[in-house]
């Protein structure tokens, strides 16, 4: 079969032969049948579908912007936007001498505090593991969450970031995205701000349709004349 | 509607049922993907003078914890009749019979779902019946099943569900109220269309061997029909605007 991409649902069958099934198939008999809502591929060998909806499933190494739900005397517990919630030790914050009678920990993060973090660890017997030990990651003192639906966040990023770049350039903004789906913007005008949450919004809701990217540069451009 | 009429005609000499359908003919049936915003998923159906609203929540915590399961995830059904959904008005609290209806669509929806791949969570459908008019059961399966399609949960394959019957010595399809309460028999199935697997069949009434293996092909002719329709509204939904 040519390598073609097939919008499938549920029970769809994408087709038949010797091929690895990937994410969101599963093999029965010869047949490779898709388990959600969205768009297969076919690579050489193996099948996948890209999911269209969905929650997030938590993934080692995956980027997340969790928000701190609440905490015990050794560690904090991170809304990510996922069935699971998201463990973050407190080791992880205050180095190795961390004490649970000298530290406390809200001196650090209080809860409704919003974390840039990445997923540690995760299998299904325990909550993933989240650190924030890293460049980049920790607490997020300013700019403005913005909430899509995980399974677009690979189209609002684009081929090698492409998406993401131009409506950075375009906005002047600096935009720090979740794979849970959350998103971060910061900008220096108010403008750039809203254009720039306008365009992700706009990803969101359009992300099946083909020219997305020539969409986006087009509403860019246009709100930047007027 | 409603009440019992001794004198209906369930088949006239032309083969027409009391409702003007034909033998193997279907109700009209309308379903739509989504349309709740809350819900993670959602789905609506119109199945004849059957109005259902299925909202779906999920895969999350569960609550209380003891029912959560280290293997796999739990799925929760409610089924609940508005009590103006019937003539007489129904008292809203969860009756003998919708419980099992909660069972029974909760069995049919579980071979389909992969609830293994997410340990310690439960999805819960909750579906809620505006009005009845016989076959609500298959209807509220069938609209579930887009509903979860429409939440992204994982699943082997869509369940779509119909009735078949017996009235005035015949194989029927779609069994409405009147043929429910007059008719000889009632076979409400849930099939799995791609896999070719039943997940629910009832029977109320009585059918020899042959009646009930051209009761079953029958039942599960109307569920290919309702699949095209659940197809569809999924595919409106997620890929109505597309260009590919």
């Amino acid at each position: 079969m040519e390598n073609k991409r097939k919008y499938v649902i549920p029970g769809d069958v994408i087709t038949t032969g010797p091929y690895r099934p990937e994410q969101n198939v599963i093999l029965d008999g010869n047949k490779i049948i898709s388990t959600t809502i969205g768009i297969s591929e076919i690579f050489d060998d193996s099948i996948k579908v890209i999911p269209l909806t969905g929650k997030y499933i938590p993934k080692i190494d995956d980027l997340v912007i969790g928000k701190v739900i609440s905490h015990t005397s050794l560690s904090w517990e991170l809304d990510i936007n996922s069935c699971y919630v998201g463990f973050l030790p407190a080791q992880d914050v205050f180095g190795r001498d961390f004490s649970a009678h000298a530290d406390e920990l809200t001196s650090k993060l209080k809860s409704g505090d919003l974390v840039a973090a990445r997923i540690a660890n995760f299998d299904r017997t325990r909550d993933p593991l989240v650190t924030i030990a890293d460049r980049d990651l920790g607490k997020i003192d300013s700019g403005e969450l913005v909430k899509i639906s995980p399974s677009k966040v690979p189209r609002l990023i684009g081929k090698r970031g492409s998406m993401i770049q131009m409506i950075e350039i375009a906005t002047g903004a600096a935009v720090t995205i979740g794979q849970n789906g959350w998103i971060v913007i910061s900008a220096e005008t108010p403008e750039g701000l809203l254009k720039a949450k306008k365009a992700i919004q706009m990803v969101d809701e359009k992300a099946h349709v083909a020219n997305l990217t020539d969409q986006v540069k087009e509403m860019l451009e246009s709100k930047g004349e007027s | 509607m409603g009440g019992r009429d001794t004198t209906l005609v369930l088949l006239d000499e032309n083969g027409i049922r009391c409702d003007g359908r034909k033998v193997d003919e279907p109700r009209r049936i309308m379903i739509k993907a989504g349309g709740l915003k809350n819900a993670d998923g959602s789905a609506y159906i119109e199945f004849g003078d059957n109005k259902i609203l299925v909202g779906v929540f999920g895969p999350r915590d569960v609550h209380p914890k003891h029912m959560s399961n280290t293997d796999t995830g739990i799925l929760r059904v409610r089924y609940h009749m508005e009590p103006f959904s019937v003539t007489e008005r129904k008292n809203p609290a969860p009756s003998r019979r919708e419980i099992e209806i909660s069972k029974v669509i909760k069995e049919a929806l579980e071979p389909a779902v992969m609830l293994e791949k997410f340990p310690r969570t439960a999805v819960d459908v909750f579906i809620e019946v505006l009005q009845a008019d016989g076959g609500t059961r298959c209807a509220a399966l069938s609209a579930a099943s887009v509903a979860l399609a429409d939440a992204g949960i994982p699943m082997r394959d869509m369940v779509a569900a119909c009735a078949a019957g017996k009235a005035a010595d015949t194989i029927i399809l779609d069994v409405n109220n009147e043929e429910d309460q007059a008719g000889q028999a009632d076979m409400p199935i849930g099939y799995m269309p791609s896999l070719e697997k039943i997940t629910l069949l009832q029977l109320d009434g009585i059918l020899s061997p042959a009646e009930y293996k051209k009761c079953v092909e029958t039942g599960i002719h109307g569920c290919k029909i309702v699949y095209e329709l659940q197809k569809k509204a999924l595919t409106d939904k997620y890929f109505g605007n597309g260009e590919k």
